[in-house]
């Protein structure tokens, strides 16, 4: 579904996303794990088009979207859920996911949009209590629910998601992982990135690992959560001490 | 002293301290502020509509209006006055569709700094453009109904029948607006620009259209501020200037965005304004509306009416 080869972007003289190369094939939960600064935003927001890549191609269903403007992208079917939440904060939560289904009006599908969104209601019900509320006046998991509800209000072929974990409660960033794993069941297509490497492995079917802008792994997501390598680097296993207690 | 018109400002105040006050005055003086605050808020308006759009002050605003009310006045010349009206407004509404394309869209990411300083440079560049086109002849559409004697006897208090249409027709288009703004999907993704731009292109949106858009908007109901108003007020190459720094006065008394406070804002400022008339000369009129700008910017910047819960969510 999608295919990035030899991928470079950066911003002005920094140059970010070194020779990525990867896929996400319809179907699966795709997860990039890397440390602060990898490059995993970088990456999806280049995917997105938010950022205009430098070098390689990015094919989304067999159609390069490198060139197209990220209004473009999403028509085509290709959502970002962006990190820190990004709701519009100064509009309702209901109009907020108006705006999330606005490619649907664009693509005519009007009639759709309705029971996408009582559909989002059960996914989220909270969302539906607060309906009427400013966006910006939710909790950050309400936020973080709301800005993955409208990306799903665009009936996205891919829903990518940036770090949907960060700043949240633990109890609350389970629930979220859940709605993924759900999202995935139902047979959704999803990238996540995300620094809780250990949910995210969890829920997902294939990983890979991003280091200072490169892809250094690519694993199932079982074999990379017993990887030696990954266990030390991104999981907090100190196999070190655990060498020495024995 | 033709009660019915609000050229009062040419009058000294010894006349009304002759007259004394009274409540025949007062309303006077009220609907005389109405009349005026209804234009500074609909410029003010203008202001704000940009504003979200884009972050920026857009200092030609007072130009759309001078643009609009002379476009009128020669139009009129060839067709009935509603038409000359609608097509003026339809000539702004192109001219700040065209400039947003011309001077503001290919920017990337430019510094706000940046933008007001061009929108400035705008500001003086139609100036003498219409000082080209037009001369600097005073010109002014005739009164929509009656003339500049008629008036309407409301209750002892009289009115010139302009001032209705003033008000009116302004009233008319905050409505309009705010509903466009509320409940139509264009206005709503407008709005979503505004709040995160990012995350509106995610969603799909155009930002670039939607600041076309705003540029266009906002010089729409800036030409129907000059047409309305230039029976009462006269329209000039050089008429807008002053006009866009009240209307700027109302827009930061108001908050920055705020349309409908700019509307409570527009009745304060117009008010005070012709209030001012009883106590100090008329000369010093415009010495008020600076006087509260300079005010409000020192002690409450986010305007006499910014809701703590609304300006915390704005990103500045």
């Amino acid at each position: 579904m999608l295919r990035i080869r030899n991928l470079e972007a950066g911003y002005n003289s920094l140059k970010v996303l070194k020779k990525i190369s990867m896929h996400v094939s319809s179907g699966e939960i795709v997860t990039i794990i890397g440390a602060n600064g990898a490059g995993k935003t970088t990456l999806l927001k280049t995917i997105s088009g938010l950022i205009k890549a430098r070098a390689g191609e990015i094919v989304f269903e067999k159609k390069d979207i490198v060139p197209l403007a990220p209004e473009k992208i999403v028509l085509l079917g290709c959502s970002l859920v962006p990190e820190g939440r990004q709701v519009f904060a100064t509009l309702t939560v209901k109009e907020n996911l108006i705006l999330g289904a606005y490619v649907q009006y664009r693509r005519k599908r009007t009639d759709e949009v309705s029971e996408d969104m009582d559909r989002i209601f059960k996914l989220f019900p909270v969302l539906k209590e607060r309906g009427r509320q400013l966006a910006g006046t939710l909790s950050g998991g309400e936020q973080q629910m709301l800005a993955i509800g409208r990306a799903l209000m665009s009936r996205p072929k891919l829903i990518m998601m940036d770090e949907p974990s960060m700043g949240l409660a633990p109890l609350i960033v389970k629930d979220i992982f859940n709605i993924i794993r759900k999202l995935g069941e139902e047979g959704s297509t999803v990238l996540l990135v995300e620094q809780n490497a250990k949910a995210a492995l969890g829920i997902a079917d294939r990983g890979y690992v991003l280091e200072t802008g490169r892809i250094i792994l690519e694993e199932k997501a079982e074999e990379l959560l017993m990887n030696k390598d990954v266990q030390r680097a991104y999981l907090g296993r100190d196999l070190d001490s655990e060498v020495e207690i024995k | 002293m033709q009660f019915g018109s609000i050229r009062y400002n040419t009058d000294t105040p010894e006349l009304l301290f002759r007259y004394g006050m009274n409540w025949e005055f007062f309303f006077q003086y009220i609907i005389a502020g109405i009349t005026y605050g209804t234009i500074y808020a609909v410029v003010a308006i203008g202001f704000n509509i940009i504003y979200n759009a884009t972050g920026i002050i857009n200092f030609a605003q007072g130009e759309f209006v001078m643009i609009g009310g002379m476009t009128a006045v020669t139009f009129s010349h060839f067709m009935p006055l509603p038409f000359a009206i609608a097509s003026a407004v339809l000539v702004t509404m192109i001219t700040g569709g065209v400039i947003e394309i011309l001077f503001i869209r290919w920017l990337y990411k430019p510094s706000v700094i940046r933008m007001i300083i061009i929108t400035i440079g705008l500001s003086i560049l139609i100036r003498e453009m219409s000082m080209h086109i037009w001369g600097e002849s005073v010109r002014a559409l005739p009164y929509f109904t009656g003339t500049s004697v008629s008036s309407i006897n409301l209750g002892g208090v009289y009115i010139s029948p302009q001032v209705v249409w003033v008000v009116g027709i302004s009233a008319i288009a905050v409505v309009c607006l705010n509903f466009f703004f509320s409940y139509t999907l264009l206005g709503r993704q407008m709005r979503a620009c505004s709040a995160n731009r990012d995350a509106a292109r995610l969603c799909g949106i155009n930002a670039g259209n939607m600041v076309t858009l705003s540029f266009m908007l906002s010089a729409a109901i800036g030409a129907l501020a000059g047409c309305v108003v230039s029976p009462i007020t006269y329209v000039q190459y050089d008429s807008g200037t002053p006009l866009a720094i009240k209307g700027f006065t109302v827009a930061i008394l108001g908050g920055l965005g705020n349309s409908m406070a700019a509307v409570g804002a527009g009745m304060i400022l117009g008010v005070l304004e012709s209030f001012s008339i009883w106590i100090m000369p008329a000369a010093y009129k415009d010495a008020i509306s600076i006087t509260i700008l300079l005010l409000i910017l020192f002690l409450r910047p986010s305007g006499i009416f910014g809701s703590a819960e609304v300006s915390r969510l704005k990103e500045f």
